[in-house]
């Protein structure tokens, strides 16, 4: 156990030409598909936030409106952005397993089968 | 109302409260000892050999993240202040969604121990590692002045030792057992205590809402009437009690809010817990069931919260020692006598010590991996040598931690916290998001983007309401506020983003574009991550 635990601080880089593999029509799809989710999700959910943030500080009367009993608009939109964060998450991930992780999979073992292809061709002295 | 006008005398037993501590301590220490048995490498010491599951990872982030400031803190800002101490949790929550959607994958496939990895990945190594330590060991610092701050009230409220040496000997005795827990048991080590702190924590919230809750007759409306006819106020159901009374808080209440939401992903002690799991999808699983137990932790701390301002009120609240921190103790007192109040009180030390451990060993990390082995060393120390120094790091934090403890006076700890946040999003967030994302981004952007918005956000603390001007502040006899705002973060974030993209676009070299390649598909395939060590 000792070998193994010492062996893992120093890996060895893999011999990949990354930039062909960023060219690839593969890795693009991969990027853009991380991309168009996570910057417009991103995106709407810091939007809503700020404006939750901006109607706690500058519509107060909107946020004392009485809703069910005591509990008012601002209780109501609090309790909204922890469950819009929920909801997020849980979307996210099944995005992230359904679309990204298949792709991702697929191009890393592509490179990993490629380099150890060119390292036993490259002979063992390598 | 119960007895809290003598001040520093504790509503509890003391000697049954350093029992139940005392009792934590013990078991959390065998567990460290028996985790310990396999830190080796600097893998071990730093990432626990890579071998958590996404599920431990999660419980250990949210004890970590769930500080004294969201248990002690949000409790008591809720408690005295109303609403406004809401919008913490809100924003602790949601600055989750951008360490889960931008950073936590990416980083946990480019990085091996600290965020400098990922950040001086395709920059020149040299000066990005020094100025992302840089900024670490400001951050960390900032955080554990916080926590200990934390630690001192209660120490004043639960074992009823008002004298300042006496609470010195208790703080030096906390941070004792701190240095221990990380010299001994390293990122394995820190990480238990961590998981097993966050279901106590977790746990011991949930009893006392279900309480908090069945007093008033399981109706949540039912405790904002009661909240409000103890305050005798009922803005307290209202945002703006403490930052709607002018212009200028409404301006600082939106800079809190924008620091809490873009500090999380920028927090070098967060970042680093996703090294510990064995692959990307470990960490994105780690920061999903983060946020589940925190989201659910923030709600049961706005009716601890609420309850605390029914049962107790916030004038005794804030009367009491250790002031709005002592709301939650003071609530469990109320609820469920001495024994209740001396299980939150272990619990809420157990969150101090297992904090406190985590931001150690990330500023350990951060000084014996990214300055010396990378800087001092060039990459090359010899074996063992690197765990060695990060050993000693941790001691001397330590000794700062202790005498900035003592040294901390009663702020807010939610308060604090904040303010590590706002230096955390302005010094590291843009350089994270634009070594990811943008291509072009190059050394030059990245070191005016980290100097800028750490030297700005700390200028502007220095000269707010925060450090002198107010009976409140830190040095109160002096007066040099300049700027009114108390959280820095609405101008030094924008001003390090665009210093970021600044200095960029003014540097006429280019970096390396195998490397930007490299980094690009490495982050988003997971080729060449580190890999979990076998034992």
């Amino acid at each position: 156990m000792g070998n193994e635990a010492l062996s893992a601080e120093t890996t060895t880089p893999l011999d990949v030409d990354y930039r062909a593999v960023q060219q690839s029509p593969e890795f693009q799809t991969l990027r853009r598909t991380h991309r168009s989710f996570v910057f417009p999700v991103l995106g709407a959910c810091l939007a809503w936030y700020l404006a939750y943030v901006l109607l706690a500080s500058y519509a107060h009367d909107f946020m004392s409106t009485p809703v069910f009993g005591s509990i008012n608009m601002a209780m109501l939109l609090g309790l909204a952005q922890v469950v819009t964060t929920f909801a997020v998450t849980t979307w996210y991930v099944h995005f992230a397993n359904r679309r990204l992780d298949p792709l991702a999979t697929e191009i890393r073992e592509e490179i990993e089968a490629d380099a150890a292809a060119a390292s036993v061709t490259a002979g063992v002295t390598r | 109302m119960r007895p809290f006008e003598a001040a520093a005398t504790s509503p509890g037993d003391p000697w049954l409260n350093i029992a139940i501590f005392g009792a934590f301590v013990a078991i959390t220490m065998i567990i460290v000892f028996r985790a310990s048995r396999n830190n080796k490498t600097a893998s071990d010491y730093y990432a626990a050999g890579r071998s958590f599951t996404g599920g431990q990872n999660g419980a250990a982030i949210a004890g970590d993240y769930l500080s004294a400031a969201s248990f002690l803190g949000i409790v008591g800002a809720i408690a005295v202040t109303g609403y406004d101490g809401f919008l913490y949790s809100i924003g602790f929550l949601v600055a989750w969604l951008v360490a889960l959607l931008l950073v936590a994958e990416l980083l946990r496939n480019t990085g091996r121990f600290t965020m400098a990895d990922v950040l001086s990945f395709r920059l020149k190594q040299k000066p990005v590692r020094i100025a992302a330590a840089t900024t670490t060991l400001v951050v960390c610092f900032f955080y554990l002045l916080a926590q200990m701050a934390g630690a001192g009230g209660l120490v004043s409220l639960l074992l009823g030792i008002g004298d300042k040496v006496g609470q010195g000997v208790v703080i030096t005795v906390v941070g004792g057992l701190m240095i221990l827990y990380v010299l001994i048991g390293g990122m394995k080590g820190t990480t238990w205590v961590q998981i097993i702190k966050a279901g106590l924590l977790i746990a011991g919230a949930a009893v006392m809402t279900v309480w908090v809750l069945a007093i008033n007759g399981f109706s949540f409306s039912t405790l904002l009437d009661n909240a409000v006819a103890t305050a005798g106020n009922p803005a307290i159901l209202d945002p703006g009690l403490k930052y709607g009374v002018s212009e200028i808080a409404k301006l600082d209440f939106l800079s809190l809010g924008l620091a809490l939401v873009l500090g999380t992903a920028a927090l070098p002690h967060v970042l680093m817990r996703f090294y510990t799991v064995p692959s990307a999808k470990e960490a994105r699983k780690s920061v999903v069931w983060a946020i589940w137990l925190i989201g659910i932790f923030y709600v049961f701390t706005l009716v601890l919260g609420y309850g605390a301002a029914a049962l107790i009120g916030p004038e005794a609240i804030a009367a009491a020692p250790g002031g709005a921190n002592s709301a939650a103790p003071l609530l469990a007192f109320e609820l469920g006598g001495p024994i209740l109040l001396g299980l939150i009180a272990a619990i809420a030390f157990a969150t101090i010590l297992a904090v406190v451990a985590g931001l150690t060993i990330t500023a350990a990390a951060s000084f014996a991996h990214d300055i010396y082995a990378s800087v001092v060393k060039k990459g090359r120390p010899e074996a063992g040598a690197e765990v060695k120094v990060a050993r000693r790091t941790v001691v001397v934090i330590g000794i700062i931690a202790i005498i900035g403890g003592i040294g901390a006076n009663g702020q807010n700890v939610a308060f604090l916290v904040a303010l590590a946040f706002a230096v955390a999003a302005s010094a590291n967030l843009p350089t994270i998001v634009y070594s990811l994302f943008w291509k072009r981004f190059t050394t030059r952007g990245a070191l005016w983007s980290m100097y800028g918005g750490l030297a700005s956000a700390i200028i502007l603390i220095a000269l707010s309401p925060v450090v002198s001007g107010t009976p409140t502040s830190m040095i109160p006899g002096a007066d040099f506020d300049i700027v009114p705002l108390s959280n820095p973060g609405i101008i030094s974030i924008p001003l390090a983003f665009f210093l970021g993209w600044l200095g960029t676009v003014l540097d006429k070299s280019t970096e390396d574009p195998a490397k930007q390649s490299e980094m690009e598909v490495r982050s988003l395939t997971g080729v060449g991550a580190e890999k979990a060590v076998q034992h």
